[in-house]
């Protein structure tokens, strides 16, 4: 048994090796940084995070990402619940057809994407907005979402549905009193890949944005390129990018892997 | 079972529209450029496959080709059984299981680039750990900016931090099924740990592993932002992947006929793997 557990906590490690040093590169200040190798920062400083904080470019960056992030989380599960609802209960014409093409998407190469999505968003005047970021990631999230939430409404008998038809129950009100609380944990899974697959996508991001939606990547490379060469900021400016995608895996721990699990191949 | 109902049209309508107008539109735009020559102006000229026919016969394309299969075979190779033998040994239940999960996935929730400058930090020569105790410690001369070799195994175990967690997950999802009274007749049998993993946990990883091996190869053969950030596709060409070729030549060199071309092309490769990865693999129930 203590020989087993040796595999996770080696594995584990080698995860943790570049975060620690991306946290312990961002507690030092340039000097000690360019003068040399410290294992542990030799004057720990806050000044890259006061820095951040105190710059609107920066937080501003920040507040960008997660609402763009909010927006397409919202919009997918929204839309996917219905269809999701719909492929676990129904047939109808062309049904594996459409199925099979959502996931397509999922498939397509986000820099094939990159160049037509600047000139549509920008021909309807959405360009450097949350809104086209968010709606630009639907195109991956949706069918995901639909994936996901489909395979754990497979789950719920049918029955369920047909004693709330006979109990006079209308198809809205059955939907949002009696079935979503059933597949609660589905819906949570579902946002759940919704925000980490759009929290982390930056090509898309970074193209269809400029000033007023930019995410807070881009404002990382810009500054990386801008002002020389300040890795202990750029070192910070990660730490806390980090810091929402821990707090969201803490909440569905418990679900996580089973995500993916229900969903039907 | 499911009931025949033409009506559930209506429920699928909003993600039809809303998938169409991110996927149709920008799609139509590919095709529009694909086959045709520009100079500019807004001014196009029919130019039929040939395109098509410059990227496939070109040098350029064919190494990144190669370059983009290689890579994504090591990844493969490397990811799908790594990720299995940690699920293995994980612990099934206690304190230590939800712990694991979430230090395992932390890496899959860092944004891309930040995970390419996260490693750029990481391997530094004098500055960087990794770069350091291999310099300064071990002796061995690495330089991810100067050396091709360096470059690619630089990106390989990037790409190997990043993403084995999502096999690990799903391997992990599809073991904690398996109900301990199956466990318990291999026992009494006497089944030998392989024959326990072939017979038993094996076939109940099949679902979750077909998953993993798809998503995996989905998302490695259309890797861009980590190695971009990471090496920008060098020294010189060495770690140019296809979505960082294509990028070069539709950004950098604005020759939206020979990308879209190079797109669609690309497009079709994934989906023509990825199907038969997925007919390969479900080939088995459908008898």
């Amino acid at each position: 048994m203590k020989k087993r557990s040796l595999i996770p906590i080696l594995y584990i490690a080698f995860l943790m090796l570049p975060i620690y040093w991306l946290v312990a590169m961002s507690f030092k200040t340039t000097n000690e940084i360019l003068s040399g190798f410290s294992l542990f920062p030799q004057t720990f400083t806050l000044e890259n995070y006061i820095a951040i904080f105190t710059d609107p470019t920066w937080y501003w960056g920040y507040i960008n990402s997660i609402t763009y992030v909010t927006i397409n989380t919202v919009l997918s599960v929204c839309v996917a619940l219905p269809a999701a609802y719909a492929f676990s209960r129904y047939r109808f014409l062309g049904d594996k057809q459409l199925f099979f093409w959502l996931l397509t998407n999922r498939m397509a190469p986000a820099a094939v994407f990159a160049l037509p999505f600047f000139q549509l968003y920008s021909s309807i005047g959405l360009f450097d907005t949350y809104l086209a970021v968010a709606l630009a990631h639907t195109l991956f999230n949706v069918p995901l979402a639909v994936w996901i939430l489909e395979g754990f409404m497979r789950g719920i008998p049918k029955e369920l549905d047909e004693t709330a038809y006979v109990d006079g129950y209308s198809f809205p009100r059955f939907f949002v009193t009696i079935f979503l609380p059933n597949i609660k944990a589905g819906v949570g899974v579902a946002a759940f890949f919704c925000f980490m697959f759009s929290w982390v996508e930056m090509l898309l991001a970074k193209t269809l944005t400029a000033v007023e939606a930019k995410p807070i990547a881009a404002v990382m490379t810009r500054t990386a390129s801008s002002a020389g060469y300040e890795l202990g900021l750029l070192a910070a400016a990660g730490t806390l990018t980090i810091i929402p995608g821990a707090i969201v895996i803490w909440f569905v721990r418990n679900y996580i892997a089973r995500g993916f699990a229900m969903g039907r191949v | 079972m499911r009931t025949e109902n033409q009506k559930a049209w209506f429920f699928v309508l909003p993600v039809l529209a809303l998938v169409a107008f991110n996927a149709l539109v920008p799609m139509m735009t590919v095709v529009n450029y694909s086959v045709q020559e520009t100079f500019g102006n807004n001014q196009f000229f029919w130019e039929g496959l040939g395109w098509f026919e410059q990227i496939l016969r070109s040098d350029r394309f064919q190494a990144a080709l190669g370059r983009q299969f290689l890579f994504t075979t090591l990844i493969l190779m490397i990811e799908v059984p790594l990720g299995i033998i940690v699920a293995l040994s994980m612990p099934r239940k206690g304190f230590w299981v939800p712990v694991c999960l979430v230090l395992m996935a932390l890496p899959m929730l860092i944004p891309w680039n930040v995970v390419g400058s996260m490693w750029n930090i990481f391997t530094l020569p004098k500055i960087g750990l990794l770069g350091y105790f291999l310099n300064d410690v071990l002796g061995i001369n690495y330089d991810m900016t100067q050396q091709p070799l360096s470059a690619w195994i630089t990106i390989v175990v990037m790409d190997v931090w990043h993403w084995t967690s999502l096999v690990v997950l799903l391997c992990y999802a599809g073991l904690v099924s398996i109900p301990d009274a199956y466990y318990q007749a291999a026992k009494i049998d006497g089944a030998s740990p392989w024959s326990v993993f072939r017979y038993i946990q094996l076939p109940k990883m099949k679902t979750v592993l077909t998953i993993a091996v798809l998503l995996r190869f989905m998302d490695s053969f259309n890797i861009y932002t980590e190695p971009f950030v990471l090496t920008g596709g060098g020294p010189g060409n060495s770690t140019t992947l296809l979505s960082i070729d294509l990028m070069k030549i539709a950004l950098g060199q604005f020759d939206l006929g020979p990308a879209a071309a190079m797109s669609l092309i690309y497009f079709a490769i994934t989906l023509l793997v990825s199907w038969v990865f997925y007919t390969l693999m479900t080939k088995d129930d459908a008898q």
